[in-house]
């Protein structure tokens, strides 16, 4: 096999950019996402007068669970169904290359998303004196989180040419994450650790509180990385 | 740049698709690949494009092979596939771009190669227009261009004219002839006139075996039948049907004679032959001796149609 070259990875992921926002999809959801999490914000803002972004850091992981594989679940499921995957995978193209640049693509646009509510940010500023450390790795850590969910949406979309079939995929999987740190009390004693480890909440939070640790983005790489390989070997499947 | 299939076997569970097919393409030619639906030709194409993997046997595109060496050989394929399946969301021009890019092409020899395919193609009046706006035969003309924006040396089309109204076909087949004419070519079609128009060598498959492989004139030759002529003559009062019948048989080579209608002195019969025996000649020269008027005669060839039902209705 020659030396690992991602040089497709571009057009794929400019190619993704282009359908998301030269269509309703990106604008509706960066909408959708601003009224949402932008109500709780000036709700504790105005009546309860905390100036804050705590709020958002709570609340964006939640809004994540069903924006993200609302956002992921075409990727592959649409390709395969209209059978374009079969001219994309016929190309000089490597599986791994059509993953990255499926990845990356809605992985700004989750970044795109993420970006207005920075205005908050600067209010908060203008208003008061917040502490920017755990402001910043509150984002990092959103970033991470989304990008695991998007990683585990983009696998979810690789199994089944359904789209809702792959966003109910996609949705119970990152649920099965976002819980796990939550139903310790169920869990027998000694795997009680394990699976608060699997917990993605457990690891932002922890990024959250402003304290970057390295074993919260060894967590955090693993699980992302390991998503987009099974995504990759997902849609190689085709060859067994 | 020649295509080297040998025992290709590719099983779906228990059933096979193709079972033990091999074949040869060599450059400049354009096979034609004939076969009842569900026959193996679709996924001959998809292993010769690298879509798939046989379950065992190899295919060699220009000594690479498309195991070992798949971006290698996809790189020097354009392949259409079934159903013609493009972007609908994307614009001819964007759509060109994106296929130059996933081939390799950068810089200045994308948008060149752009510009040639929309020339060549005809493509000029919607190349700004969504590809799901467009009619299917300007979708086709489209899923072409992208096969060959990377100019490249082996081209395989399944079915690049399904779907398109006769006018719309002769412009595809044409396009593949102009196209084709410095390229390995393989097309897959029902359409049996359009192999005789379009390719140099016919390979028709049956339950996933390869039944025939020639050109066409080969195959009518190998599976002509019997010599049958037609012929119409004008033997005068003295000389009726029934007289002129036994004439006939006498013939050499004649092995029957029927009479299938008579006008006064005007009759027409059908003279079966062995096969491979040409008895025009021997016909006319007995008609002359005998003073007969031959108005009409007419030998009956196989044509690809009956070869193909013949091989693949058993």
């Amino acid at each position: 096999m020659a030396a690992l070259s991602l040089s497709n990875v571009g057009p794929i992921y400019r190619r993704e950019i282009r359908s998301y926002f030269n269509s309703a999809v990106a604008y509706v959801v960066i909408v959708v996402f601003l009224a949402i999490v932008g109500w709780y914000f000036s709700n504790n803002l105005f009546l309860i007068n905390i100036a804050s972004m705590r709020i958002v850091f709570e609340l964006v992981p939640l809004v994540f669970l069903f924006f993200v594989p609302a956002v992921t679940m075409r990727l592959l499921a649409e390709e395969k169904k209209s059978g374009t995957l079969e001219l994309l995978t016929t190309k000089p193209v490597r599986d791994v290359e059509i993953v990255l640049g499926k990845f990356l693509a809605a992985w700004t646009l989750l970044a795109a998303t993420l970006a207005p509510t920075l205005i908050w940010l600067v209010t908060l500023m203008i208003l008061g004196n917040p502490d920017l450390g755990p402001v910043v790795a509150g984002y990092i850590g959103l970033m991470l989180t989304g990008g695991v969910y998007i990683a585990i949406g983009i696998f979810a979309s690789s199994l089944t040419e359904n789209q809702i079939v792959a966003f109910l995929i996609g949705l119970v999987i990152v649920l099965a994450f976002f819980l796990a740190d939550k139903v310790l009390l169920y869990v027998p004693g000694f795997l009680a650790p394990v699976v608060e480890y699997m917990g993605i909440d457990y690891h932002f939070s922890s990024i959250a509180r402003g304290v970057i640790d390295s074993r919260d983005i060894v967590y955090f790489g693993s699980i992302l990385g390991f998503a987009l390989l099974m995504a990759t070997a997902s849609l190689e499947r085709r060859k067994w | 740049m020649s295509i080297a299939v040998r025992n290709l076997v590719k099983m779906y569970g228990d059933t096979s698709a193709i079972d033990d097919i091999s074949f040869d393409v060599k450059t400049g030619e354009i096979l034609g690949f004939l076969g009842p639906n569900g026959a193996g030709k679709t996924t001959t194409m998809k292993i010769i494009t690298c879509y798939m993997p046989p379950t065992s046997g190899t295919v060699a595109v220009d000594g690479l092979d498309t195991a070992a060496q798949s971006l290698e050989v996809r790189r020097k394929i354009g392949y259409l596939p079934e159903m013609n399946p493009l972007y609908m969301d994307m614009n001819v021009l964007d759509y060109l771009e994106y296929s130059a890019q996933l081939h390799g092409l950068r810089g200045g020899v994308v948008q060149h190669r752009i510009k040639e395919m929309v020339h060549v193609c005809g493509l000029e009046d919607v190349r700004h227009k969504d590809i799901g706006e467009m009619s299917k035969g300007y979708r086709q003309r489209v899923g072409l261009a992208q096969s060959m924006i990377h100019d490249p040396e082996v081209l395989i089309l399944d079915e690049p004219t399904s779907g398109l109204d006769p006018n719309q076909i002769a412009e595809i087949r044409e396009l593949i002839r102009k196209l084709g004419a410095a390229k390995t070519v393989i097309l897959s079609t029902h359409i049996l006139s359009e192999v005789q128009a379009t390719c140099n060598r016919v390979l028709i498959i049956h339950e996933g075996k390869i039944v025939a492989n020639g050109t066409p004139s080969q195959l009518q030759q190998e599976f002509q039948g019997a010599d049958t002529i037609t012929v119409e003559l004008r033997s005068g009062p003295g000389d009726p049907a029934g007289a002129v019948a036994p004439k006939l048989k006498s013939v050499e080579h004649v092995t029957g004679v029927s009479l299938l209608t008579q006008d006064g002195g005007t009759s027409t019969f059908e003279v079966h032959a062995d096969k491979g025996n040409d008895i025009r000649e021997s016909l006319f020269r007995l008609a002359v001796a005998e003073g007969w008027v031959v108005l009409e005669m007419h030998r009956r060839i196989t044509t690809l149609e009956e070869v193909f039902h013949k091989l693949t209705t058993a």
